[in-house]
């Protein structure tokens, strides 16, 4: 078959597994911090990519200061990068939040063309502060390269970092939102926002929270990403089509409808990607969303909502 | 006061604003501009034409499509084969190893001209093509969602995902599509060159009358009793719908009514322009041209168009003497237009400078009691 | 003035200039050439197609992407020609007239492009435009080029199959970028089996296209395993790496760029890809790229270019020097950046030898210039306007910086529709 051996065959079985783990964690990494705004406020922020390249420049700051400082330390400042990373996303979210957001709850679409006038706003001023060029961020040794298995099967580390970063969140994530009080009153926000109003629960500070999280979380994923991606004014915009499709695909207010829609979009892209040239395994997994998505309008998972 | 008073008078207003639109672009603009800066403005109007679409279905009807320029560039593409067919005739690629295709397919080993050109040897054709290709597209398109009633944030989502699919596909299927640099040297139609000044100035007017013509167009369809069904739909689809309309019908065919619009738009964009690439058809430039929209007002005609030279002129210019700062302005433009005047221009005007015209008009006459009073009020 | 008086003037003349600008003795030859060549040029001879060429100023015009997406590969083109215009200007300018140039912003959009080219052409009357990055902004003034006749230098390596009266190609076209360097990795590193790689778009697959016939046709025993493209923008690479480690080529040749770049070397490097056992030959990636990539992911791999920051000759020593002092220290000079900075001065010989500013004249003049002190060694204009040059081989090393490992003995001769190979 394909003019591979049976050894052969296995191999690329638990290779292309592997690299569709990774592909899902990306995308699951990508869209949590989209999914938890849009499930909350039916807002899909178009700046996002933008928040995880601040994330990302975030990471390549702290490097530097790492370096200059802190030379011995090096090894581990990643960890402490991530940290920054979703401190001045959040930041920057809730204050997005408070000057724009607030005022746009009630027109969904209107947010969708705000946000995409903060996404501009936000590459000129990238490009200001840190040029036009891409910049690279150091990583430290330990995090690039790969632990051999068989003499064919490799195991990514930087892989294995952004599986068990994306767990971690998402399990976060889910903790917080299933667990905590502050989730009880997202998910009632959620279920009916005039009822949790009465109730006592305070909406527009929910609202604000939410939304700083979800660009926290945008910050450290952005931070992940730059193992494995670029950092320049732009580079944002290579991941919004991917994203907003896995959080459309999800469908609105499920964080298991996430999970299962990266997951879905990821395996068939990794899958179709071995058999095909990689823009046609592109074009064809977008293609089979759309059409996924027209049979199956609200998305994979819903919640039942009164309206 | 009765609503039907505002109506009417906002429908005067309208058509005294085209009545401007059309001074400015066919009297004052081409006696005071030289050749070089009506061909620019020309560019302009060709994307005032998916503003017009976008007031259709977006502004009217609620429908906020973020892939206008699939439409756009399908249609211009349509032209573009037509023009580069008769640009590539045998006498002028006798220097290709199979004369008569479009030099880019000798580049890429076609023999042959691919079956889905041939037929844009002709004129006609192509010319029904423009409408046709980008309709049926925008109906394949929107048909399955509006009937699964999929709407708002869902449709814009997914129609930037066809940009983006369609822009993957025209980039990588370059021997058929021109690639990345799209369908470029394009010279002569019907042996009439479209390169000399002469002609540009012609096409310009061309232009210009089938932008006032699509006006008109929409603001018949606004005034007719669908568009008071399209106003119905954007504010409570559901209550429409127990009322008996078919919702999706009324939506996929204004959907596709904007489609055609903003690709007539795109044919004259080839024309004028003398190319069509892929760079027309992703997720930014679509969205650019929901911003020219939303700046000169979704919900009036002549304020898409109004919009849409307002913004060009100010790329234009601002790209001319601070490039820099132009994506600040452009994006503080788009937020500030949607927090503070979501009905752009057009709604700044007749909120605003019009109460203060009657209150003047009213106190010049004597206020007297009869005259109609402020809409705003 | 009659043709020939020029002709006669024109070697000396060039010869003391060039050694002007090599001694950098700007002071020196400011004062009395100046008067002597307003004299010897009077503007009413010198142009007479109403460029924009005064007594003492010709303006030219900067067309390049300073915002959009472009603008990451564009600055330093931008810079290079800013350099070179200002050298030239302190070594008194051409036929005793200071350059001024009209800077415009293509924005990344290819009818701005052909836009800003008509208001160089049409509104400034600009002498020469240096301008233009990717093949679809080029495409797109090219029109507008030739019916206004202008003259346009252009800076990028490129896929060839163009040649217009209008436009002299100062970068290298496919051939002169791909086929040295099969060759050479052919006999030095015994490679027998080639995956090619490449972003979706013209100028990678045609690229491609002519490596694969050559290694088919003209590399004995030597085949191609796979060859795959990607949408531009695409991050994720683990598939295709999958798929190199199961066939195991001799070669990856990579024509991959812009952000997906960064992606692709940083994956293949976790993926344990050691580019120090494993051949990787790209000519997608430049010292500029490579700022982006970070040296330590890339170090090892070969690249195919004309031109490197660390090409140890004296002529670009100065080059390196004058740049870095213009922008800065740390920036890095790339291939189109080396390729930016000729278009300048081989518009100038070339104005100086036809003793004119008129398009049809220097463009009549212009095949054979050479430019002896070139940073990237010597080159001369082929009569279809591409240059004639040496293919290099570098060795990106973890600082950034390659290390030349071949030089084509000679200059390698442009071939923009190469035969066999369409």
């Amino acid at each position: 078959m394909f003019g591979y051996s049976f050894g052969e065959l296995g191999s690329i079985f638990a290779m292309q597994a592997f690299s569709g783990l990774i592909l899902f964690s990306v995308f699951l990494l990508m869209a949590l911090g989209l999914a938890i705004i849009f499930g909350q406020m039916g807002v899909i922020n178009m700046a996002h990519g933008e928040f995880m390249i601040l994330g990302a420049y975030m990471t390549y700051l702290t490097s530097h200061i790492f370096q200059a400082y802190l030379p011995g330390l090096f090894s581990i400042y990643f960890f402490v990068a991530m940290v920054v990373a979703f401190i001045v996303s959040g930041a920057a979210g809730l204050a997005v939040e408070w000057i724009l957001i607030r005022h746009l709850y009630r027109r969904p679409l209107d947010t969708l063309l705000a946000t995409w006038g903060l996404s501009l706003m936000m590459q000129q001023a990238f490009r200001t502060i840190f040029g036009a060029r891409e910049v690279g961020v150091e990583l430290p040794q330990w995090m690039m390269g790969a632990l051999p298995v068989t003499d064919v099967i490799e195991v990514q580390i930087n892989g294995l970092f952004v599986m068990a970063l994306t767990l971690l969140i998402t399990g976060g994530v889910a903790l917080l939102m299933f667990r905590s009080r502050w989730g009880l009153q997202v998910r009632a926000v959620v279920t009916n926002r005039v009822m949790s109003g009465a109730v006592g629960i305070d909406t527009r500070r929910i609202d604000r929270l939410t939304f700083g999280l979800g660009c926290g979380i945008a910050g450290i994923a952005g931070a992940a990403f730059t193992m494995i991606g670029s950092t320049g004014p732009t580079s944002g915009q290579l991941y919004i089509v991917d994203t907003f499709l896995v959080v459309v695909f999800g469908g609105a207010q499920s964080l298991i409808g996430t999970i299962a829609s990266a997951f879905t979009i990821s395996q068939s892209q990794s899958t179709l990607e071995f058999f095909l040239s990689g823009s046609m395994a592109k074009v064809l997994t977008l293609l089979v969303v759309i059409g996924l998505l027209m049979l199956r309008p609200q998305g994979l998972f819903v919640l039942k909502v009164r309206k | 006061m009765s609503t039907a008073n505002t109506t009417t008078k906002n429908r005067h207003l309208e058509l005294i604003g085209i009545g401007l639109i059309a001074l400015l672009i066919l009297v004052v603009l081409p006696v005071w501009l030289d050749a070089f800066r009506l061909n620019l403005v020309g560019k302009y109007l060709t994307y005032a034409f998916v503003a017009v679409g976008l007031v259709l279905c977006w502004g009217y009807t609620g429908i906020l499509s973020l892939g206008q320029g699939i439409f756009f560039g399908l249609g211009g593409y349509c032209m573009a084969m037509f023009l580069k067919l008769e640009a590539s005739s045998v006498a002028n690629t006798k220097i290709q190893s199979t004369p008569g295709i479009p030099d880019f397919m000798d580049w890429n080993q076609l023999t042959h001209l691919p079956f889905f050109w041939v037929p844009f040897k002709s004129l006609p054709f192509a010319l029904i093509a423009v409408i046709a290709v980008p309709s049926l597209a925008a109906f394949i398109l929107s048909y399955a969602m509006f009937k699964r009633r999929v709407g708002g944030v869902y449709f814009a989502i997914i129609t930037q995902a066809f940009a983006a699919v369609l822009t993957i596909l025209i980039i990588g299927r370059q021997g058929y599509t021109g690639g990345i640099n799209g369908i470029t040297d394009l010279r002569t139609m019907w042996g009439w060159d479209i390169r000399t000044d002469g002609a540009k100035e012609i096409l310009y007017f061309a232009c210009a009358f089938l932008l006032i013509g699509m006006m008109f167009l929409a603001r018949f369809v606004l005034s007719s009793k669908l568009g008071r069904i399209l106003v119905a739909i954007r504010d409570k689809e559901d209550r429409v719908r127990f009322s008996g309309y078919d919702v999706a019908s009324v939506k996929v065919f204004i959907f596709c009514l904007a489609s055609a619009i903003a690709a007539v738009g795109g044919a004259m964009f080839t024309l004028q322009v003398g190319f069509m690439s892929p760079s027309f058809v992703g997720i930014v430039p679509s969205i650019e041209m929901v911003i020219f929209c939303a700046v000169g007002g979704r919900q009036s005609v002549v304020g898409a168009v109004v919009g849409t030279l307002l913004v060009n002129y100010a790329k234009t210019s601002f790209s001319e003497s601070f490039p820099e700062l132009w994506l600040f302005a452009m994006g503080g433009l788009f937020i500030a237009v949607v927090l503070a005047f979501p009905r752009g221009i057009a709604g700044l005007f007749t909120d605003q400078v019009v109460p203060l015209f009657m209150k003047w008009k009213s106190a010049r006459d004597g206020a007297t009691p009869d005259a109609t009073p402020a809409p705003a009020e | 003035m009659p043709k020939k008086p020029p002709t006669d003037l024109q070697s000396p003349l060039r010869r003391k200039l060039l050694v002007g600008t090599a001694a950098a003795s700007a002071a020196a030859m400011m004062s009395s050439p100046q008067q002597a060549f307003a004299q010897t040029f009077p503007t009413a001879k010198v142009n007479t197609t109403g460029l924009a060429v005064t007594d003492t100023e010709v303006t030219v015009g900067i067309l390049h992407s300073i915002t959009g997406t472009m603008a990451i590969s564009e600055t330093g083109s931008v810079e290079a020609e800013k350099l070179a215009i200002s050298q030239i200007n302190e070594s008194g300018g051409i036929l005793g007239r200071k350059i001024k140039f009209i800077q415009e912003d293509g924005a990344s959009d290819w009818p701005t492009f052909a836009e800003k080219a008509k208001k160089l052409l049409v509104e400034n009357k600009c002498a020469s435009v240096m301008g233009c990055w990717t093949s679809a902004s080029r495409k797109a003034v090219l029109p507008v080029f030739e019916q206004y006749n202008g003259l346009l230098y252009y800076p990028t390596f490129y896929e060839g199959l163009e040649e217009s009266h209008n436009v002299f190609y100062t970068g290298q076209e496919a051939t002169q970028q791909i086929i040295a360097g099969l060759n050479w990795v052919n006999e030095t590193k015994k490679a027998r089996s080639f995956y090619l790689l490449g972003s979706d778009y013209i100028w990678p697959r045609t690229s491609n296209k002519i490596a694969r016939k050559h290694i088919e046709g003209h590399l004995k025993g030597c085949k191609v395993l796979g060859e795959e493209y990607f949408p531009l923008g695409h991050t994720q690479f683990n598939s295709v790496i999958n798929k190199i480690k199961l066939h195991k080529p001799d070669v990856i040749y990579a024509i991959i760029v812009g952000g997906s770049n960064v992606a692709f070397y940083k994956q293949l490097k976790a993926a344990g890809i050691d580019l120090s056992k494993q051949t990787l030959l790209t000519i997608s990636v430049t010292e500029d790229e490579i700022d982006g990539i970070g040296g330590e992911n890339i170090a090892g791999a070969f690249a195919c270019m004309k031109y490197f920051q660390s090409l140890d000759n004296p002529a670009n020593k100065k080059f390196v020097e004058a740049f870095q002092k213009m922008w800065g220290a740390k920036t890095v000079i790339g291939d189109v950046t080396q390729a930016a900075y000729l278009g300048p001065w081989l518009w100038k010989f070339a104005v100086e030898k036809a003793g004119s500013f008129d398009v049809d004249k220097v463009v009549a003049a212009s095949p054979g210039i050479e430019f002896k002190d070139a940073p990237e060694g010597y080159v001369r204009i082929h009569k279809n306007h591409h240059l004639w040059s040496k293919t290099l081989v570098g060795k990106a090393r973890t600082d950034g910086q390659f290390d030349v490992v071949y030089t084509t003995p000679d200059l390698v001769e442009p071939n923009p529709f190469p035969k066999g190979y369409q």
